[in-house]
């Protein structure tokens, strides 16, 4: 993975040192709230519901062990010894006191780490395939690309204060698992047909109150001209995106309201001066990034397949796992493997001191020392030698992250909601663990089969609830917190946003009306193979709709 | 008390006066006092002739208003001001980087309005050099924020060349 040379680390140095005296000077009552207040949130700091939370960076979703045991330490010395790993990739920390997080910062910056950037209106960490150089499918590897890019916006000087926020995703796979096309800039990795490498550039999808699935504004950007041509669509967004609402502010309304074509024309206008100027990527410097990111010491190994392995134990646990927690690699004889941070006992993407201590061994043991973080809110090890898997699963079970639900209905993704957030309508935590504890059968869940379930406590949609098969709103009625249920969503290169399918529900409703929503799937699936979002998209949501509504309807007439 | 700007990484006097349209007043009849004025854009329209007979002039420039609407006069001014009505409308960035880079505007370039310490540094690197710092801040305190990095990444006006066409390894 990428590590800092000395301008790097002078770099983040010289931000610990910035937001000190930043801090400082609120303190002592020369920064007012409001001058703070976007320092802070470029800094990831909040001020949440009951205390700031902190949002650490882990660019494109890459941690070595010795940043993660000093993740671990600081959640145990700073907060009450956990985090909470966000939808992009990133660490949350929600109990730390303002007062420390100069200090937080400097602990962070002395393993390369920072916070800069992970909130507020500027470019945001940029967010990658949590497969990334081991996946069988991808065209190349996308992490030097995302490096590149992080350099890039950090303290971009023209770009520190746009209209909202913007975020930058990057896939370099068959299959999208960056998401692309719901970020305000989607980057696929592709070859034309001379063999050289470029990028679909895809502008203006996101989520949030408008979700819009983004829209191709060049088909082959060759890659010399990455920077000049993103800095073209950002000056563009920067002068004309609106300011005056800020629910209309992401550059999806401006590329909506412009057209694709006009809003293509202003960006190839502005180009045209920036084109094959200083900004022209050399390839001394992807070179030199991608020094960074060579393969890991893989040995030569014979390949065995899953099947295999699994029938070697003849374990139950140990298969299903196996089945939903492993995942192909390109090299013969290792396995990526997802940790599970979807233990039924706590939130989704919680993770203890502890498990970060045990997660670090585990990843020094078996997979090189490094692990990355993903936006479903697990973590990876990418290169695990297959014959360990069976060790590695014991120890995880024993540490509560080898649940082994990944992909399945209680593989849940779930902002952090009301329990913690003060834009919440909604708690979004609880839900989660009713519905984890109505579904608590394995074997019923493995024959469900694939469904991502996302729930979000507000409009903001950080648990991505318009691209999960099943989404849940938290709403606000009169004040009391209601849910709005979505299906048919998903995300990937045919992304599609999910049908709302009717009235909302009360919390203690949910469980049932996911149950209902399932009943209807394996009543209605052509076979076991069809996933619940295909049966929605074939059959349509009415069917969903009857049953979930059915017994209201009743109530309602009988009322 | 002699106003004071930063200018050029220095707290020095400053001669000029900004005109704002007060209610009422609009850009035609709006009474321009003596002395050296800044005056908004639409002002700089509406009364071209007056303002030639001036010794020396500067116009600014307000958030909605474009590089390339004050291209073409820019061989009038000595001084172009960029407004901040907040700190956190970005767009007067992009404006600037614009005047230096694509419109060759060499001369005073300043930042006027809601202009703080914390933002100095960029607004320096986008080709600001004169910063009329917000009337209850402490100018020496901003002037600190100009050497907030010692190193960057990006090529601005500042710089001309991004780091990694700089980086020795
Ligand atoms: S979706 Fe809403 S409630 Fe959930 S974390 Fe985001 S802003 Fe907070």
């Amino acid at each position: 993975m990428y590590r800092y040379d000395h301008y790097d680390q002078a770099i983040v140095d010289d931000r610990v040192k910035q937001f000190r005296d930043q801090t400082n000077r609120y303190l002592g009552g020369t920064l007012s709230e409001e001058e703070f207040r976007p320092l802070r949130l470029q800094n990831g700091l909040y001020i949440q519901r009951y205390a700031p939370m902190l949002r650490i960076a882990i660019p494109y979703g890459m941690l070595s062990t010795k940043q993660l045991r000093r993740l671990a330490d600081i959640a145990a010395k700073y907060d009450r010894g956990y985090g909470h790993i966000s939808t992009r990739q990133n660490l949350q920390l929600n109990w730390p006191e303002l007062k420390d997080v100069p200090q937080i910062l400097a602990e962070l910056a002395e393993v390369e780490m920072h916070a800069i950037q992970t909130s507020g209106n500027c470019i945001r960490n940029v967010t990658s395939d949590h497969f990334a150089g081991v996946s069988p499918d991808e065209l190349t590897d996308p992490r030097p690309w995302c490096e590149i890019l992080r350099q890039w916006s950090t303290f971009h000087p023209e770009f520190a204060y746009l209209p909202r926020k913007f975020k930058i995703a990057v896939n370099a796979a068959d299959t999208d698992r960056a998401a692309t096309r719901v970020h305000d800039i989607g980057l696929d990795v592709v070859k034309n047909s001379q063999g050289s490498i470029g990028f679909r550039v895809i502008v203006g999808g996101g989520l949030g109150r408008t979700p819009i699935v983004g829209q191709v504004i060049n088909e082959f950007l060759p890659w010399t001209h990455l920077l000049s041509y993103l800095e073209s669509i950002l000056r563009v967004y920067n002068l004309h995106g609106r300011r005056d609402n800020k629910y209309k502010a992401r550059i999806k309304i401006l590329v909506k309201a412009l057209g694709i074509e006009e809003f293509r024309r202003q960006v190839e206008a502005d180009w045209a001066y920036g084109k094959d100027g200083a900004l022209t990527l050399t390839e001394t410097e992807v070179d030199r990034i991608k020094q960074h990111f060579t393969d890991p010491a893989w040995k030569t190994l014979v390949d065995e397949s899953l099947v295999t392995i699994a029938s070697y134990h003849n374990d139950r646990a140990f298969t299903r796992w196996l089945d939903r927690n492993v995942h192909p690699h390109k090299v013969p004889g290792y396995a990526a493997v997802t940790l599970s941070l979807k233990d039924p006992k706590r939130a989704p993407g919680d993770i203890t001191t502890e498990q970060m201590h045990l997660v670090a061994d585990l990843a020094d043991k078996y997979s090189f020392g490094e692990l990355r973080t993903t936006h479903e809110q697990n973590l990876i090890l990418a290169d695990v030698e297959k014959s360990e898997l069976f060790a590695l699963w014991q120890e995880a079970r024993a540490n509560s992250l080898a649940t082994p639900t990944v992909g399945l209905l209680t593989d849940i993704i779930c902002c952090p909601g009301g329990d913690f957030c003060s834009l919440a309508n909604a708690k979004s935590i609880p839900i989660a663990t009713a519905i984890q504890e109505r579904f608590d059968d394995l074997d019923y869940l493995h024959d469900i089969g694939e469904l991502d379930l996302n729930i979000s406590g507000c409009m903001n949609a950080c648990g991505h609830h318009h691209v999960g098969n099943i989404g849940i709103l938290g709403v606000d009625k009169n004040g009391s917190e209601w849910y709005q249920v979505s299906i048919g969503g998903r995300q990937g290169l045919n992304a599609y946003l999910g049908d709302v399918i009717g009235p909302s529900f009360a919390a203690a409703e949910i469980p049932d009306v996911i149950t209902k929503l399932i009943e209807t799937y394996i009543e209605k699936r052509e076979s076991d193979e069809e996933r619940f979002v295909d049966t929605v998209h074939r059959i349509g949501v009415a069917p969903f709709k009857e049953r979930v509504y059915a017994g209201k309807e009743r109530v309602a007439l009988n009322g | 008390m002699a106003k004071k700007i930063i200018k050029h990484g220095r707290i020095v006097d400053d001669s000029w006066q900004v005109i704002r349209l007060a209610e009422g007043d609009t850009p035609e009849t709006v009474v321009l006092p003596e002395g050296d004025l800044i005056v908004p854009l639409k002002v700089w329209k509406a009364q071209r002739q007056t303002l030639l007979g001036r010794p020396q002039r500067g116009v600014w420039l307000s958030p909605d208003e474009l590089a390339e609407d004050v291209a073409i006069d820019l061989t009038y001014f000595s001084v172009v001001a960029i407004d901040f009505p907040q700190f956190a409308d970005g767009r007067g960035y992009s404006t600037a980087a614009l005047l230096r880079s694509r419109y060759g505007w060499h001369g005073e370039l300043r930042a006027i309005g809601d202009v703080l310490r914390d933002q100095l540094f960029y607004m320096n690197r986008v080709g600001f050099d004169a910063y009329a710092i917000r009337a209850d801040k402490d100018m020496n305190n901003a002037l600190e924020a100009l050497n907030d990095f010692s190193e960057t990444y990006q090529a601005a006006v500042d710089e001309p060349l991004p780091l990694f066409r700089r980086r020795s390894a």
